[in-house]
């Protein structure tokens, strides 16, 4: 008992609805994008046509679940998580870098540990933000633009409108699916690897065995 | 001395005369056809009334002048087809039964054309769905008008043009009742109804051709003849979309496309050829990806590592 009384509800249950919608979603897109990317006559991750229809049915979903992630930050004080503070910012993240890859090693406590004030270190801050703010509304807008075409400019000097976009939203794909790898590793670093996998689906945040 | 000076000035004079006599009649030839076929009223003097009628041509025989003098026979005279009698006015009525020249009678077997494969043409025709459906009476200038013709997929270093010229020759009787009928008893068809099953189907109408899934692919003709019965035309998306595309075989076939163009090769590649999803595969940016995502993986091995021998030791 004494163990969960140092748990923080640190995701409520909105975040994690739509963390969840989030995962699913983006692991379908990138598994149906690279069908589409990689086509080949003589083999096929799966069938074309299906692999478009999952693409923007779920690509769809995923814009939706950006919008309640983003009406949730606004209703919310989540945003304020992902609030980069410019001054310090580089050294902040330089030495949570230096933790990951020496510190823990020797035993180091984390330079910033998560409370229910602080829930993201300034690496994840950082990172978040980019994927959140940029990344994230970069694939929503050119993904509307594909799935409409007539919307695009149709050049763009001598470069056609779609193959700018497609190849902008194909290559945000790829950063994000390299994001989805590191996220899924560095979420490992724990006590116990499975420790911040158990949390983001209870809720609850144990910093002791952070 | 002078006597012959003056025969060979006369000689002169009279040669000049003769060729501008010689052009004058070039000129009066189509042009004279074109004076009543190019416009939209006629306006002669009525045998029986003895007043001069004007009347309105008959917009099935009134030629786009413009037009014509782009197409591949622009230099012809009208009688090289027609028969001479036309040059007779008012026309006699049973000329319109004379059987017109073929586009073979011109160009079988002629050692000029044959990189045109003429016969290979006529031989793939012949196993199309036009022909086995219609027979003789399906000509050739049913899809290729000999006034306006022009050698498009070989001459045009612009895709979008490729394409509209093509699709317009389908679209001239399969999106057109009357011309339709011509040779059908049923209504054309309802083409949007009929593609609902593909994506994007405006983008897909604009960007390529019907005969790109409507014809079996000659890797020895330049455009494929034999159109293909509705049930065996392509369905499947990966034909066209992956990196072994069907349209570099077809479409995108000529060769010479990127040297007509004087931008240069990398304009043309990236700006003549629409975005095909899948087709386009850029060798660069699949190094870098798979060097990074390498990098990644690798970063995170070494990760683990590490974190195994420090729970080890």
């Amino acid at each position: 008992m004494k163990e969960s009384e140092n748990k923080i509800y640190f995701y409520p249950i909105w975040i994690r609805i739509w963390h969840g919608l989030n995962a699913i979603g983006i692991l379908v897109l990138i598994y149906t994008g690279i069908t589409m990317y990689y086509s080949n006559r003589g083999f096929q991750l799966m069938d074309f046509q299906l692999a478009i229809n999952m693409h923007n049915i779920t690509g769809i979903m995923v814009g939706l679940s950006y919008l309640i992630f983003s009406i949730g930050n606004l209703r919310t004080t989540n945003h304020k998580h992902y609030k980069v503070k410019r001054i310090g910012m580089f050294e902040k993240v330089l030495k949570q870098s230096q933790y990951y890859m020496v510190g823990m090693f020797n035993n180091q406590h984390p330079p910033f540990p998560l409370s229910e004030k602080r829930k993201f270190n300034p690496l994840q801050k950082l990172i978040y933000s980019i994927i959140m703010y940029v990344f994230m509304p970069g694939l929503i807008i050119t993904g509307i633009g594909l799935l409409f075409p007539e919307l695009i400019i149709e050049n763009v000097y001598h470069l056609s409108g779609i193959f700018l976009t497609a190849l902008l939203h194909a290559s945000l794909g790829f950063l994000v699916s390299i994001f989805l790898i590191i996220h899924l590793y560095v979420a490992s670093i724990g006590k116990h690897p499975l420790e911040n996998f158990k949390s983001i689906l209870n809720g609850y945040h144990d910093p002791n065995k952070h | 001395m002078r006597t012959s000076y003056l025969l060979f000035l006369f000689a002169l004079i009279l040669h000049g005369i003769t060729l501008q006599a010689e052009e004058k009649n070039e000129n009066t030839d189509v042009n004279g056809c074109l004076k009543c076929h190019s416009h939209q009223t006629i306006t002669f003097t009525n045998t029986l009334t003895k007043h001069e009628d004007k009347r309105l041509m008959n917009p099935f025989y009134i030629l786009d002048k413009d037009h014509f003098a782009k197409g591949v026979h622009a230099k012809f005279k009208c009688i090289d087809c027609h028969s001479s009698e036309y040059e007779q006015y008012p026309h006699k009525a049973e000329l319109k039964l004379e059987p017109l020249n073929t586009c073979l009678d011109c160009h079988g077997g002629d050692v000029k054309y044959a990189s045109f494969q003429f016969e290979k043409i006529d031989e793939e025709f012949q196993k199309s769905i036009h022909f086995k459906k219609i027979g003789e009476s399906f000509t050739c200038s049913k899809c290729h008008n000999q006034h306006y013709y022009q050698a498009k997929s070989r001459n045009s270093a612009i895709v979008s043009d490729i394409v509209l010229f093509s699709n317009e020759m389908c679209m001239s009787c399969h999106s057109n009742n009357t011309k339709f009928q011509l040779l059908s008893d049923k209504l054309k068809p309802a083409l949007a109804q009929i593609h609902d099953w593909l994506p994007n189907q405006e983008l897909h109408f604009k960007n390529v051709r019907c005969i790109e899934c409507h014809t079996q692919l000659v890797d020895s003709l330049a455009v494929s003849h034999n159109i293909l019965p509705k049930e065996k035309a392509l369905k499947n998306c990966e034909e066209c979309h992956s990196k072994n595309s069907m349209l570099e075989a077809s479409l995108y076939k000529y060769k010479n496309l990127q040297s007509r163009n004087q931008e240069g090769k990398l304009n043309t590649i990236i700006s003549n050829k629409s975005y095909v999803i899948g087709a386009y595969q850029n060798t660069w940016l699949q190094r870098i990806s798979f060097i990074i995502l390498a990098l990644v993986l690798l970063g995170i091995g070494f990760h683990v590592i590490a974190r195994i021998m420090k729970k080890l030791i």
